[in-house]
């Protein structure tokens, strides 16, 4: 990465009369736009840089180059997924007739774009062990909005809309979970994990009770350990007329060995930026399809793409017990195509190699580094583990997020840290499938390196990193001063953690 | 497997490394009849070439707006990307990144997000812009809810002439949260000052204005703005950001939150998904503010440097007590919206939206020459579409043009088309459009 010093912003680079872009003249009579338009308000100042394409090409070049990425390194970052984004993906993605579509051309000229979207809706159904899947959700939070949007409509549907009125999320959930269950009217309360790293069956059966909407299930579990009395938990929560909802954020590690369906989950979500291989972009787009079983499909947004008899596609609107709307249009399509080419690629012959290799090669380092590293919950996990640093900090003051910082200046991306809350200096890895044997090989030794340096010479993690483009930032000021643009005029001296 | 290297051997020693025997050994912790043993009920892998060539085939089948001149709009445009924004955007440092949880090696993501708030910020004369909302419709559903939220009131008062897609996804967002909309129509194409008056009382949250509205008009924005604040509430304006490049902007209206579909800002159209939500406002929100927010700071040595800031209000702090459910966005979009106000700069995003105006108006006026046709709304200004009145169906007119390989309108009622000309669109493309147009008439 480029450490040079300081990178000029863009509006630093403006200079009067320059543009990045060459347009035509008017190829139609030009009118006084005063006169074309007699009640409009023009505008004067139009305050934008001006600065010529070899600068605007350059700079974000330089940009690019001050950031961490797949491409460029391994990103051990639990509960993110951050596999290899195939390129032919891209390629796919490229091709003018999928890129260039206009979304409300009329069906008959949409009919590959159609075909990709009915054809997901199957097989991401199928891969869940669904019935029925929309494809709107732009992003996992999202879709967990949808779902609970369906569970409501269900309970609803069966005069059971004011009772309940709970969801129960365990303690170790996604963010995510608690606010989307707030955004759709919920109360939430938090399940407690048991010395297992699962959710504690005795707890949750002091909370079940008639008021009990549904249950929100990360599984496996963000600690990376499959929820293995899963029939107990869909026994206790339906028995009294509750749902169970998949956060699918962990699908990764059962894609071809099990499925969300056949456990008794009656609604999931999918992270196709995650499991399926979508690019990230730096925080975005992502795609948050929702599957459900046949007792939820009435309920699913309008339009849900349907096959006529004579074989052609078409958006079918007309779907009377629809939540609504989630999206502007159909989802995020150039997400979906590319995981549609992912999954065509795999097939149903080698999808599971990608749970296979990716459990594996977790299991594999948490294996190779349990005797440098405490392990949280030292089994057999899934697609991830969640390591300790507890004993290092008591030790030598040296804290989790030392460690991750200073694996950066050993060229990797840290692992998610502090996360999940109940794990104490929590170090969560997860490798994914992509990575080869000799990058899990010299990412353990760095590992096992900076331990070393935690006992012997500590500073070197307390003040990394050190070859960085910047190095540790005083986010304090950042939240309590805010400087969210150029000018800086929004510049408001208040109190850090006054939000309401 | 072109994706993954583990060979069977490095599965066997690795298995042996952790003493086991089998990958089915990694799966134990699976209760046995939650294991699927079937074979999933999709097709077969394919290999590379031929997935390349199927994919080709499949595009093959839809009408791009590369082959056929386009004229349909109603929220999502066909305006030039210039090139420097697939060159950026291809560069797989940011599409293969992360969100830049750890700032020290996200520099380039942080500080393109900062650039972008700026510029939004800018382009809508608001005092601050988030990072990006998934579209303009989840924006719009946002903003509604902040609005409830700062007011303490529980009914939102939408203009008739919000795109219909935007107020489906907002009647569902609300319909959760006991918060009410109160429609107000349109009068002449544009907003019906007088109901909107009669509608705004002392519970309303805020008014929802779409400018150009849906049909291409422009409101009125000056009277609605002083209708909404005379009452408490709070003017929420969607604003099309080409539009801005030319008519004055929501801060100098007044508008307390500003939203916006971002796709015409080098964003590929791509079915209409993912999109790029554009969200501003005022500085006394700040704290209120949905998604995520980047912030100028500094390094330990002194250096500036950028970070993810005003962290507590999200939803992986503040869980159920968050300001929103988002998380993911559309960043890469937000680059693409990025890359391409830097290229357009000052001079470009005027000129494009006055040749899109001019086009447009020049469309307008050969449509109305012709027998039968007729302008839906004569009396209100447009910007770059507009409403007309046919004499026979829509669908006949757009199976006529499409046999000319156009793309025609979008389809308002049987026998209305909402018309949409943007600086792409070349003369004679606008030409023989109307001459289709002339010969379905007949």
């Amino acid at each position: 990465m480029s450490t040079q010093i300081g990178e000029s912003l863009l509006f630093e680079l403006s200079r009067p009369g320059r543009c990045g872009v060459e347009l035509p003249e008017s190829d139609v009579p030009i009118v006084d736009l005063g006169i074309l338009m007699p009640s409009a308000d023009f505008r004067e100042d139009l305050p934008l840089p001006e600065v010529a394409e070899p600068a605007v090409i350059r700079h974000y070049t330089h940009l690019s180059q001050r950031n961490y990425s797949i491409d460029s390194g391994f990103y051990p970052l639990g509960s993110c997924t951050m596999k290899y984004n195939p390129k032919i993906n891209e390629e796919a993605a490229r091709i003018q007739g999928f890129a260039r579509l206009h979304p409300l051309i009329e069906d008959k000229h949409a009919q590959g774009a159609l075909q990709v979207l009915f054809e997901m809706q199957q097989m991401l159904a199928e891969i869940g062990g669904m019935d029925s899947c929309s494809l709107q959700p732009a992003a996992g939070a999202h879709g967990e909005l949808l779902g609970l949007m369906l569970i409501k409509a269900y309970h609803a549907d069966n005069g059971n809309g004011e009772i309940k009125d709970t969801i129960l999320v365990p303690d170790a959930a996604h963010g995510t979970n608690p606010a989307s269950a707030a955004r759709c009217g919920y109360k939430t309360i938090a399940v407690k994990s048991n010395a297992r790293g699962r959710v504690d069956l005795d707890h949750l059966k002091s909370l079940v009770n008639e008021r009990v909407a549904g249950i929100m299930l990360t599984n496996p579990n963000t600690l990376g350990l499959f929820e293995d009395h899963i029939d107990e938990i869909a026994a206790l929560v339906h028995g009294v007329g509750g749902l169970l909802y998949c956060d699918g954020a962990n699908m990764n590690a059962l894609v071809g060995r099990a499925r969300p369906g056949d456990m008794g989950f009656d609604v999931m979500h999918y992270n196709l930026h995650k499991t399926f291989s979508t690019p990230h972009g730096g925080g975005g787009p992502g795609s948050g399809p929702v599957a459900v079983k046949k007792h939820l499909a009435p309920y699913l947004p309008s339009p849900m793409v349907v096959q006529g008899d004579d074989g052609t596609y078409s958006l079918d609107h007309d779907r009377p017990k629809s939540v609504g709307k989630l999206a502007t249009y159909w989802g995020s399509f150039m997400a979906i195509l590319r995981a549609y080419v992912y999954i065509r690629y795999y097939g149903s012959n080698k999808l599971a190699q990608i749970a296979e290799n990716a459990v594996l090669n977790a299991n594999y380092i948490r294996v190779s580094l349990q005797n440098t590293l405490d392990v949280a919950y030292n089994e057999l996990c899934m697609h991830e583990c969640i390591f300790s640093a507890r004993k290092q900090q008591r030790a030598h003051g040296t804290k989790a997020y030392d460690i991750a910082k200073r694996l950066m200046d050993y060229g990797y991306h840290p692992p998610t840290i502090y996360f999940p809350l109940i794990v104490p200096e929590a170090l969560m890895i997860e490798p994914t499938e992509t990575e080869n044997r000799e990058t899990l090989d010299a990412f353990v030794e760095a590992m096992q390196s900076i331990l070393r340096e935690a006992e012997e010479s500590p500073e070197l993690l307390t003040s990394a990193p050190t070859t960085t483009p910047v190095r540790r930032l005083d986010e304090a000021t950042a939240a309590r001063q805010p400087c969210l643009r150029w000018s800086c005029d929004v510049d408001i001296d208040e109190p850090a953690g006054a939000a309401a | 497997m072109a994706y993954i290297a583990n060979t069977s051997d490095d599965q066997a020693e690795m298995l042996a490394a952790m003493s086991l025997t089998s990958i089915d050994d990694l799966f134990t912790q699976i209760p046995r009849d939650d294991q699927f043993k079937g074979t999933l009920n999709i097709p077969q892998a394919m290999d590379q070439i031929s997935l390349g060539k199927y994919m080709a085939r499949l595009a093959g089948k839809n009408a791009d707006a590369e082959s056929f001149p386009c004229f349909l709009g109603a929220g999502i445009y066909d305006h030039y990307v210039p090139p420097t924004v697939g060159a950026i955007l291809g560069r797989s440092e940011f599409y293969t990144s992360y969100t830049p949880y750890q700032p020290e090696v996200s520099q380039g993501v942080l500080q393109s997000i900062y650039e972008f708030q700026t510029l939004i910020s800018e382009l809508f004369a608001m005092d601050m812009a988030n990072a990006s909302m998934y579209d303009a419709s989840s924006g719009l559903a946002e903003a509604a809810i902040m609005a409830a939220d700062l007011t303490k009131r529980n009914k939102v008062v939408a203009i008739g002439g919000l795109n219909p897609a935007h107020h489906s996804v907002l009647e569902t967002y609300l319909s959760h949260l006991d918060l009410e909309i109160a429609d107000v129509p349109l009068r002449d194409g544009v907003a019906d000052l007088d109901a909107l008056t009669t509608a705004v009382d002392g519970g309303v949250a805020a008014v929802l204005v779409q400018h150009p509205n849906f049909l291409g008009n422009l409101e009125d924005l000056t009277a609605i703005s002083g209708i909404a604040h005379s009452a408490g509430a709070l003017l929420v304006q969607v604003a099309d950001p080409i539009s801005l490049g030319l008519l004055q902007p929501p801060g100098f209206y007044g508008a307390d939150i500003a939203v916006g579909e971002g796709q015409s800002l080098g964003c590929t159209m791509g079915y209409g998904g993912p999109l790029l939500g554009l969200f501003a406002c005022k500085r006394e929100f700040m704290r209120r503010l949905p998604g995520r927010i980047v912030g100028e700071t500094k390094d330990i040595e002194g250096k500036r440097a950028f970070v993810m800031t005003l962290r507590t209000r999200e939803q992986d702090i503040r869980r159920e007590k968050a300001t929103s459910n988002i998380c993911t966005n559309v960043a890469l979009y937000a680059l693409a919206g990025t890359v391409y106000l830097a290229t357009m700069g000052k001079t470009g995003l005027r000129k494009v939206a006055e040749l899109s105006a001019q086009k447009a108006h020049y469309a307008a006026s050969e449509i109305g020459k012709l027998a039968g046709y007729s302008l839906s709304n004569p009396k209100a200004s447009f910007f770059k579409e507009f409403a007309i009145d046919t004499p026979v169906d829509v669908a006949k007119i757009n199976d006529a043009l499409w046999d000319s390989g156009i793309v025609g309108g979008y389809k308002l009622a049987d026998r209305q088309m909402l018309v949409a000309v943007t600086e792409t669109r070349t003369r004679e493309e606008i030409d023989r459009f109307v001459s289709v147009l002339k010969a379905v008439g007949n």
